[in-house]
């Protein structure tokens, strides 16, 4: 990243929850919730993820880093299985998710999607109101009483620290918020449903430092709840929210350690040209 | 060097670009402004001119009308066309009168040159009569008479006679509400009787059960008749009471004649009217023009059955053509898979816009009122038969075929909305666990709505223009009914209709008066192109209202 560039010594970890129980995170005694077994992905002929292996712990946030173009995105979406849309896309290798293969046939795409809810890049608020941006998926389920999508929308919109604010105009039209209350839109619209898993893909990235923080802040709160898994550029935004990291590279994963220890003390010469500015 | 610099700049460009632009708004401006100085001034009363004509054989002539044209030629022409010009003109002005009286006159527009005419005078007393056949009739009112005796004259005629048109008018509008309502009623209901009988026949009904069939029959009949009798005997003391009172005037040229008060529609003095009575007039006239049925093949009276019929077919086509158009342009974006199947199809469904409309006509002619409305005949209305319901053009079948015509521009403009919905939102509707189906129908299709909008005003904006294929397929220059009523169903699908565009066709090009009809021609082109105006205002209105709804961060 642009804002590293030039520096040399590694990126201070600050924040994120390891800090407070300073005893290192190991993988092996978490509780394991996505697992990936020898994963290929290809568009057409290029291969874009090469031979992935992967523990995912349940309630962390694991945070995925790398260049662009390294695949990180990619493997996100093969998490609830968004790669489907892209007619080329072929995918090898195995994905669990609680012990469960989500390629298998029996698996119906949009139930697993309930499970797996995931934000995007740039706010996508649909063109509704905010209350009904946040029932969608409840009423996509065939839920429409009245008191029960108002119960779930408040405290959902409680959960992404949104409610405060457009308490007073649930009905007004999604597009009239800010970027960053539109990003906690689309967080509470995901949690709406009470997925198992949020996958994020670079959630700040079209947002400023004030709502970032506070969607970093809203990150860190959502994993007693939930298992997360965030992509990001922001190598310092992966330091303070993330439990574990990933270090990803031309399609490979190259290092996969608890976010302290890969920060302070990266195994691979790759990694940590990464992290400090050498490389990207 | 400089030049080189002007060029760099890119100043000639814009000079090009704003000439181009501005060569275009003269255009458009210019056939507006024609159209509406025409059309508009149709309805203006103009000055009644009353002047001696000598004539070729030395004799004169006093003639009274409207000044309708006056145009300036070479003496060379007209000369050689015949007419006696002094050898010494160059440039001769010639004015066209119309002067009306077709029961005196062999024309009634004349052509008379400036120097045959003399002073123009402007008689207050001078009088234009509209009448319901017969065309305008100009002249000097002397007296009112009923059964033949003198009522009025003088002073007190004038008030007399507007008094009389007003009870006539009614008079008037109560024989004709016999005529086309209540004996209309009872033919329908003999029609029906009639096709009982046949339906009888149809199905071999015999013994006890046709006797008793056939008695009801009979009855109802006899019971139809009588109630025909009576209306017949009201119609004709309806009208003897009509035909007492005659207005007796004289003509320009000395000449009295004798005209049935209930034949006239406005009488009017235009040069004692003040600017107030001309513009009440005026607008008189262009809402009856507006809301009246056209007299005398078209080239007298009003458009309403034109526009009514324009704005029916158009709404009917908007109704078939949104949900083909639509359904067709999602199936091909989003569920065919893309190929060079697809890549024909879409190339054949663009191409379909360009295909000349009058082969569309030919195609709705011989397959839907042909082929479709045949066999709908031949399966639910077989005791109509050999007079056709369905299997002749009609409303539904001009619908159709425009709906057909202006499918391409649907699909093509609701394509284009759907291609341009983001990704992402389609995305974001997918990851909250909503199949395709549910994420085109929650969140694209409202979406592209305002696109599907556009595609429609297209299409409005073509179908009220098209005239060619209408002709084949259910226009006629005169329908007997328009195709909503007060009769069950209401809305008849199967009545022939009349069109604005085909209506200037006709008066433009069909009809026996050219001089009486060319201003009409003016007058109807100016309505259809503000119908079509307030018909794409509507759409664009409607467009707004949803792009403000949908409005996402893209636009």
């Amino acid at each position: 990243m642009n804002d590293t560039t030039g520096t040399k010594d590694p990126i201070p970890v600050s924040a994120g929850s390891f800090q407070h129980s300073r005893n290192r995170l190991r993988i092996q005694d978490e509780k394991i919730c996505i697992e990936t077994r020898d994963l290929n992905l290809f568009y057409g002929k290029d291969q874009a993820l090469k031979g992935i292996n992967m523990q995912i712990p349940q309630n962390r946030v694991t945070a995925f880093i790398g260049p662009s173009g390294c695949g990180k995105s990619t493997l996100l979406r093969c998490f609830n299985r968004m790669n489907d849309l892209i007619d080329i896309c072929r995918i090898e290798g195995e994905i669990l998710i609680e012990g469960q293969d989500i390629q298998a046939r029996e698996v119906d795409v949009a139930e697993h999607r309930r499970r797996v809810g995931m934000v995007f890049q740039k706010p996508n608020p649909f063109p509704k109101s905010i209350f009904e941006n946040v029932a969608y998926g409840l009423r996509l389920q065939g839920v429409n009483d009245k008191r029960k999508l108002a119960e779930v929308v408040e405290s959902s919109l409680r959960a992404a620290a949104l409610w405060d604010e457009v308490k007073d105009r649930l009905d007004d039209n999604a597009f009239g918020l800010s970027g960053g209350q539109q990003q906690r839109l689309i967080i509470a619209r995901a949690i709406a449903i009470e997925p198992e898993v949020v996958l994020l893909d670079e959630p700040c990235s079209a947002l400023d430092p004030i709502s970032t923080a506070k969607v970093e802040e809203l990150i860190i709160e959502l994993k007693e709840k939930y298992t997360i898994v965030i992509v990001t550029h922001n190598m310092q935004q992966a330091a303070r929210v993330s439990d574990f990291t990933a270090y990803m590279y031309m399609g490979e994963l190259v290092e996969f350690e608890d976010t302290a220890h890969l920060f302070t003390n990266p195994k691979r010469q790759a990694t940590e040209d990464y992290i400090t500015g050498r490389y990207g | 060097m400089k030049m080189k610099s002007w060029v760099k700049s890119g100043d000639p460009w814009i000079w090009m670009i704003g000439g181009a632009l501005g060569i275009s708004l003269i255009m458009v401006v210019g056939l507006l402004t024609l159209i509406a100085v025409r059309g508009f001034a149709h309805f203006w009363p103009s000055p009644l001119i009353e002047t001696t004509v000598t004539l070729e054989d030395g004799g004169t002539r006093q003639i009274l009308g409207e000044v309708v044209e006056e145009e300036t030629l070479p003496a060379q022409r007209i000369r050689e066309a015949g007419t006696e010009v002094p050898e010494d003109a160059v440039l001769v002005t010639r004015y066209l009168f119309k002067i009306g009286n077709r029961e005196l006159n062999a024309r009634d527009f004349v052509w008379h040159l400036e120097s045959a005419i003399s002073e123009w005078r402007y008689p207050e007393a001078a009088t234009m009569l509209e009448r319901r056949k017969g065309g305008n009739f100009y002249g000097y009112p002397r007296r009112l008479e009923y059964d033949g005796e003198t009522v009025a004259q003088g002073d007190v005629l004038w008030p007399e006679l507007q008094a009389m048109i007003e009870s006539k008018s009614e008079l008037a509008s109560e024989i004709e509400r016999i005529e086309d309502r209540e004996i209309g009623r009872i033919n329908k209901a003999l029609e029906e009787l009639r096709l009982i009988e046949r339906g009888l026949d149809f199905n071999n009904v015999v013994g006890p059960e046709r006797v008793e069939a056939m008695a009801d029959v009979d009855a109802r009949r006899a019971e139809l008749n009588a109630d025909y009798d009576v209306l017949r005997r009201d119609r004709i003391r309806l009208q003897e009471e009509a035909r007492r009172g005659a207005l007796v005037l004289e003509t320009a040229s000395g000449d009295e004649a004798v005209i049935d008060v209930v034949d006239i529609i406005k009488a009017s003095r235009n040069n004692a009217m003040g600017l107030g009575g001309k513009l009440a007039f005026y607008g008189g006239n262009i809402k009856d023009f507006l809301t009246g049925f056209p007299r005398e093949a078209n080239t007298e009276g009003g458009i309403f059955p034109a526009i009514f019929g324009t704005v029916t077919m158009v709404l009917i086509m908007s109704v078939l053509v949104t949900p083909f158009g639509v359904l067709a342009a999602i199936y091909l974006r989003e569920y065919a898979t893309q190929g060079p199947v697809l890549k024909a199809i879409r190339v054949s469904v663009y191409n379909l816009a360009g295909v000349p409309s009058i082969v569309f006509g030919v195609f709705g002619l011989g397959f839907f009122v042909y082929l479709m409305g045949g066999s709908i005949d031949a399966l639910f209305f077989p005791e109509r038969l050999p007079a056709p319901t369905f299997g002749t053009p009609g409303l539904f079948w001009a619908s159709l075929t425009l709906a057909l015509l202006t499918l391409p521009v649907v699909i093509v403009s609701t394509e284009e909305g759907l291609a341009r919905i983001p990704r992402t939102i389609r995305e974001g509707s997918l990851a909250l666990g909503a199949t395709k189906w549910e994420t085109l129908w929650k969140v694209v299709i409202p979406l592209s709505a305002p696109a599907m909008m556009t595609g429609l005003i297209l299409a409005v904006a073509r179908a009220a223009g098209e005239v060619a294929p209408l002709m084949l397929v259910g226009v006629v220059k005169l329908a007997p009914s328009l195709p909503v009523d007060g009769e069950f169903p209401y809305v008849h699908l199967e009545r022939k209709i009349m069109h604005l565009g085909f209506h200037i066709y006709d008066v433009g090009f069909q009809s026996p008066n050219v001089e009486a009809a060319r201003p009409l021609v003016y007058a109807t082109a100016l309505t259809l192109v503000l119908l079509i105006l307030i018909l794409n205002l509507t759409a664009i209105s409607i467009r707004n209202r949803l792009r403000e709804k949908y409005r996402s961060q893209g636009d």
